[in-house]
């Protein structure tokens, strides 16, 4: 099934990014050819088939439920593009 | 040049051991090896200063008689990998001046084993590419051209710098990631030696994170020895990484005896894609005489789902890329782009940092995973991807290890593919079915191609049978007794 702009335009707001109406057009072709090549998946009979969502076959480890970390605010901090006196800042969210 | 820009790994190693060069003079050799080759643009970050101190720190462990298995080794790192206080890009804009405050896992295991940083190679944006064309850092170019003709050529990807080093004796080993075939295919393009450990072998900790089911690391060499002895500094068991595998890591060296006789090689029938060209299917068969000869039985196998295994893959990478990319929002780290509001200066931020391809695959794993067509994508993926390892599982119950050819084609000219990316994709579909099912699988240089390009041949294992992939690929290196090298066009000294 071809995408059509709306679709592509959708899907970029939900991703967040902004597309022009010029790159629009084009990854909605791109796009539409990669899913119409992907859909040769439906011919594979999946019927009774578990979905594999692991790579390795492994019980998920646990640990104690207690902070291993932390105290480490300038290094969480080091990289921040805008900071403001110890926090990550934000354009405002609330008026 | 100095000769010791030469060495492999191990003859750098007996070298130093026996105290014919410091660790200082074969960094500085490299040093001056990778000034004189920015025609390749192997490098996004040279970090020489970091490299003298930790080569001269090296000398003086020797001196007092510590020595790592990689002491004073000095080697490439890929751009995905988090250095501590070095700048880590993974090819992106969006991660402009990113420092991380922490070495990745892999990383810390290799300076713990006494290995000394020349720099961070340049590759594909975010891993996301089959010929390092999609850096934000510029194409990195192919060692090899063929003879004849000027054309520069792509070095594979998405490691295509670590492996464009390698190649031109820049540095001597590497190390990569491997998602779909981004260690393995470049090898292959550039005539070296890449391995793909099993998914569980390397910790993924502090390695940026493109497609977390399917990510690992490994070791980019020139020799199947060479692999073998970085592997086994990279690797371990590391609680940071949920889906590290605790396991012995096993001498890796010890591995390779020459010996194949009685080993059981399968040869899947699936793997003769179309349009194949007869000198990849020669070479093929050429692998197959050769271990045969070596006292190998050979057995015919069956791997019915190969051919879904490269549109499952871009159904699944995608859906975890666009998952791990919703980090970078120019909050925390990286590019910031000023908006009215956040989710206005989001949307400019993510439309500036990232590059087409890396936009293509997000927006195609955001759609998958969207409400409505996540069963009929996703979740057929997942299944689709359960068949492809049952395949292999039933191939393994018959025989010990797998040879393929590693890429349907030698390297192409940059620019030639791209415009199309279903043909670009296509780069990484005898690669991809190891990545689905989380197996090991070694990319051997094996010969040259009709108009002198290399050609790698593949041997895939067992899960955590890295050692019988190394065995087989160490007997096809001797075997094939590949010495081809490249015309130096771009040395500068």
């Amino acid at each position: 099934m071809p995408l059509d702009k709306a679709t592509v335009a959708h899907i970029a707001k939900l991703a967040r990014i902004e597309i022009g109406d010029a790159d629009l057009e084009a990854l909605t072709g791109e796009l539409s050819g990669i899913l119409k090549w992907i859909e040769q998946l439906s011919e594979v009979d999946t019927e009774g088939v578990e979905p594999m969502t692991s790579a390795v076959q492994m019980t998920l480890r646990r640990r104690a439920d207690k902070v291993t970390d932390g105290n480490c605010r300038d290094k969480v901090l080091a990289n921040v593009p805008v900071d403001a006196d110890g926090f990550f800042a934000v354009p405002k969210v609330v008026e | 040049m100095s000769d010791l820009t030469g060495l492999s790994v191990s003859g750098a190693r007996e070298g130093l051991a026996k105290g014919d060069f410091t660790s200082l003079e074969l960094t500085e050799a490299h040093i001056a090896a990778i000034d004189a080759a920015d025609g390749l643009n192997a490098f996004v970050s040279k970090t020489p200063d970091l490299a003298r101190e930790r080569a001269a720190l090296s000398d003086k462990r020797r001196a007092s008689g510590e020595a790592g298995l990689m002491e004073g080794i000095p080697i490439g790192v890929k751009d995905l990998f988090c250095t501590e206080g070095v700048l880590t890009t993974a090819g992106s804009h969006i991660l402009d001046g990113f420092e991380p405050p922490y070495d990745s896992t892999v990383t810390a295991n290799l300076w713990r084993e006494g290995a000394v940083m020349l720099g961070k190679t340049n590759m594909d944006e975010f891993a996301m590419g089959s010929s390092n064309e999609t850096s934000y850092y510029g194409p990195v170019l192919n060692p090899w051209r063929r003879p004849g003709d000027n054309r520069s050529l792509v070095p594979g990807g998405s490691s295509g710098g670590s492996a464009a080093a390698v190649a031109a004796r820049i540095v001597p080993a590497a190390i990569g990631t491997d998602t779909g075939g981004s260690i393995r295919q470049p090898a292959a393009f550039t005539g070296t030696v890449g391995l793909k450990p099993t998914y569980g072998r390397c910790s993924r900790w502090g390695i940026v994170a493109f497609a977390s089911s399917l990510d690992q690391a490994g070791p980019m060499a020139r020799s199947v020895r060479d692999c073998a002895i970085l592997l086994r500094a990279m690797a371990g068991f590391d609680a940071k990484d949920s889906t590290s595998v605790d396991t012995p890591v096993p001498d890796y060296e010890a591995a390779l005896t020459g010996e194949v006789t009685g080993l059981k090689i399968g040869i899947p029938a699936e793997y003769k894609v179309d349009g194949m060209p007869g000198e990849v299917e020669r070479l093929w068969q050429q692998g197959v005489d050769w271990l045969r000869g070596a006292g190998a039985e050979i057995v015919d196998i069956s791997l019915p789902h190969t051919r879904y295994a490269l549109p499952t893959y871009y159904i699944v990478a995608p859906a975890e890329a666009s998952s791990n990319l919703a980090r970078y929002d120019g909050v925390r780290y990286g590019l910031r782009v000023p908006g009215e509001r956040l989710d206005d200066m989001y949307e400019k931020t993510r439309a500036a940092g990232f590059g087409a391809e890396v936009k293509r695959r997000v927006l195609m794993g955001t759609y998958v995973l969207s409400a409505g067509y996540y069963d009929a994508y996703y979740l057929k993926a997942q299944k689709v991807r359960t068949l492809i390892k049952r395949d292999f599982i039933e191939a393994f119950e018959k025989v010990d290890a797998i040879l393929t050819p590693t890429t349907p084609t030698p390297a192409f000219a940059v620019g030639e593919r791209v415009d199309d990316p279903i043909a670009m994709y296509l780069n990484d579909i005898l690669t991809v079915p190891a990545n689905m099912a989380g197996l090991p699988g070694i990319s051997v240089p094996a010969g040259l191609s009709d108009d002198g390009l290399p050609l790698g041949l593949q041997v895939l294992g067992k899960a955590f049978d890295e050692e019988t992939v190394l065995r087989v690929g160490h007997v096809l290196e001797g075997a094939a007794a590949f010495d081809a090298r490249p015309d130096p066009w771009w040395r500068a000294d």
